[in-house]
């Protein structure tokens, strides 16, 4: 069968089995809608954890993105995996005690104030909106590749099935949906490296397979002949990095605390149902997202070596088939610039002819190993249930901002139940079609845009959450201060350096050589220094508040009168 | 300060049958205080590890780390693309199993 066929019929029933639980997991309150009901299994919450975190950027671009980076791709990988060591050591146990739906809700509950709050939603909208037009861009491209129907109807089907498991379920259909979508995506993820790694090392582990020897040569390393390419090629060696160590630790760092800042994860750990399952629920997240992210450097080591043995220095006209396939989607293009009929590739654009989308990687990976046709289905399928899972996730944290945050607790306090379900039930539905326009025309800056969903979560939400648990004394004038200087500093240098000023972007004119990916850990030190300085010179907060500190910093309930204000423990 | 003592020994004692407001303020506190104490030097310790794993290994002393290998992969290189994830996770289990054991000690576990 052919390639589009099997691709048809895999992502056919991945697509019917999440209708079938989208249907199974209809919802009835707010409760519900939001977080599940508080009633999801911790090993279930860990399943769509990693769902929900491991977007079409972790699935189709990483790997790619490690590929042409070598070593300096480390910083998505420690930074994306990092993170939930914070998460789960210093935000998500004291945040679930705290009960309540979203980050919103904790910040304008703790900081006392209807400012900090919308503060909070703006910032959780524009970090999710960033997220929502990337997982889009994704699905559109799988589309486009494997199934033949054009972007824009690719991304149609795409908005309606996440529309319907999302508007009917809310959180707890997503939920399961997203349990789902990772055993899908991790599936599809593994069996095409399997075999690769098969066919390259003799060893089925690709984690050890990539540090082991070649398969047609016993007596040499596969990273050292790598390397030994990237050199031929007048590349930096791929085990050895380029950029500056002082960015290198900045972005790491600003991706880790940005992961544990981002509104949607956090939401996650609200679903279950006590405080030591949200502590090993974020355990088996990062098990979860482990398995994808410590094979990501291995798939990108194979696929890279396998490039260059399969087209460098190769006659056009004896390319192999996917090198035509992917020519025609235009992520990979040739030009053939001193006409002898060669590709060549090569780190001196005057003698390179050939520019590759890091995109592609992944997605041609089966095709580039000459794997059978249904695992090029499959990733197929791997694909989508890595942007869709993401998407919807993302989708309930505007829902819950806007229907919840904004609507509920900010303007309309005396909003029965059901107006609200209704109201949220609305949101997703616009936000979908939001969503979905920006998938058909995707703005042009939605990579750089990226930068700035963790820029800003790691500069606003992260110290503003930290400090509200393990600094009792701070006030709301410290932490509205702190994030409006954290989000502002930050927000100005990336648009500084990616819109303003686009060509003075390099190392040379960074601050302290810290790029605008790694600048959020830098307006996170400001956040702390700002919020800290301004706490000293105003007055300490209300007892309540210090008391409910004190409250959910201890798994137990203490207070008889906790039960009355958290409406989902009954 | 004797008379304060006495209060916090009996007041583990009456725990184990009060789990309300009713509690007597000052035993919580000082109890609360005491298991706090030990929460945070946990933090301490795993985060710690958690940054020279990943920022030292990964990072500062990556080249130092190069000159040493492990099968086919340089150790700095390791670390920073398989390591440090590994040592994440065994982190989280360790801070999950050490902190259920201090809840039940201080009987701050969810019934």
């Amino acid at each position: 069968m052919s390639i589009q066929v099997w691709t048809f019929i895999i992502v056919g029933i991945t697509f019917a089995l999440y209708i079938g639980i989208a249907v199974w997991a209809r919802v009835g309150s707010t409760s519900d809608f939001y977080v599940a009901g508080g009633r999801v299994h911790p090993l279930a919450n860990g399943l769509a954890t990693a769902a929900d975190w491991m977007s079409a950027a972790s699935f189709i671009s990483m790997a790619g993105l490690i590929a042409f980076l070598g070593y300096d791709g480390s910083v998505y990988l420690m930074g994306w995996t990092g993170g939930y060591v914070l998460l789960a050591l210093l935000l998500a146990p004291y945040l679930r005690k705290f009960g309540k739906f979203t980050v919103p809700d904790f910040v304008g509950d703790r900081y006392y104030s209807s400012t900090a709050r919308v503060v909070a939603i703006l910032c959780a909208v524009f970090i999710s909106f960033t997220y929502v037009a990337g997982q889009m861009r994704g699905v559109g491209i799988v589309f486009s590749r494997f199934l033949d129907v054009g972007i824009n109807q690719g991304v149609i089907i795409g908005m309606i099935i996440v529309f319907f498991y999302a508007v009917l379920g809310g959180m707890k259909g997503i939920t399961y949906t997203q349990v789902a979508q990772y055993c899908v995506l991790i599936f599809a993820y593994l069996v095409p490296v399997i075999f690769v790694s098969i066919l390259m090392t003799g060893n089925p582990i690709p984690q050890i397979g990539f540090g082991g020897t070649l398969a047609d040569e016993p007596s040499v390393y596969l990273l050292d002949r790598l390397d030994g390419l990237m050199t031929d090629l007048g590349f930096t060696p791929y085990t050895d990095g380029t950029k500056l160590p002082i960015d290198v630790f900045f972005i790491t760092a600003a991706l880790m605390v940005g992961t544990a800042g981002l509104p949607h994860v956090i939401i996650r750990f609200f679903t279950v149902p006590k405080v030591k399952d949200a502590r090993i629920s974020a355990g088996y997240a990062l098990i979860f997202i482990v398995l994808l992210y410590s094979t990501a450097p291995a798939v990108a080591a194979f696929v890279k070596t396998n490039l260059i043995n399969d087209i460098d220095k190769v006659e056009y006209s004896e390319a192999p088939q996917w090198f035509h396939n992917w020519e025609a989607t235009g992520l990979l293009q040739y030009e053939d610039s001193n006409d002898d009929g060669l590709i060549q590739y090569h780190s001196d654009p005057s003698i390179n002819e050939l520019s590759i989308d890091p995109d592609i990687m992944v997605l041609a990976s089966p095709e580039i190993a000459d794997l059978p046709n249904w695992v090029v289905g499959l990733v197929a399928a791997g694909g989508l249930a890595a942007a869709l899972s993401t998407a919807a996730g993302l989708l309930l944290v505007l829902a819950t901002a806007i229907a919840h945050d904004l609507l509920k607790r900010t303007f309309i306090p005396t909003m029965r139940e059901k107006t609200e379900l209704i109201a949220a039930r609305v949101t997703v539905f616009f936000t979908v079609l939001i969503a979905g326009y920006f998938g058909v025309n995707p703005p042009g800056f939605v990579a750089q845009t990226v930068a700035f969903a963790f820029g800003l979560a790691a500069s606003s939400f992260f110290p503003v959450i930290l400090m509200g648990i393990f600094f009792k004394r701070m006030n709301k004038e410290g932490a509205i201060a702190g994030m409006a200087a954290g989000i502002t500093f930050t927000a100005a240098y990336i648009i500084y350096f990616t819109f303003i000023n686009p060509e003075l972007n390099s190392a040379e004119n960074w601050l302290f050589g810290i790029s605008p990916e790694g600048i959020g850990t830098l307006g996170m030190i400001l956040n702390f220094i700002v919020a800290l300085t301004v706490m000293k010179f105003t007055k300490e907060p209300p007892q309540d508040i210090q008391d409910m500190v004190e409250d959910i910093r201890i798994p137990r309930r203490l207070m008889a009168s906790d039960k009355e204000e958290n409406p989902k423990e009954d | 300060m004797r008379n304060e003592r006495n209060r916090y020994n009996l007041g583990v004692d009456r725990g184990r049958n009060c789990s309300n407001k009713y509690c007597s303020v000052h035993t919580m506190n000082d109890k609360a205080k005491e298991y706090w104490k030990k929460h945070l030097t946990l933090l301490a310790i795993l985060l710690t590890i958690w940054f020279i794993v990943s920022f030292g290994f990964g990072i500062l002393f990556v080249d130092q780390l190069n000159a040493f290998r492990l099968g086919g992969f340089k150790l700095g290189f390791w670390f920073a693309q398989q390591g440090s994830q590994y040592v994440f996770v065994i982190l989280i289990f360790v801070y999950v199993y050490k902190m259920n054991k201090l809840d039940k000690e201080f009987e701050f576990d969810e019934e």
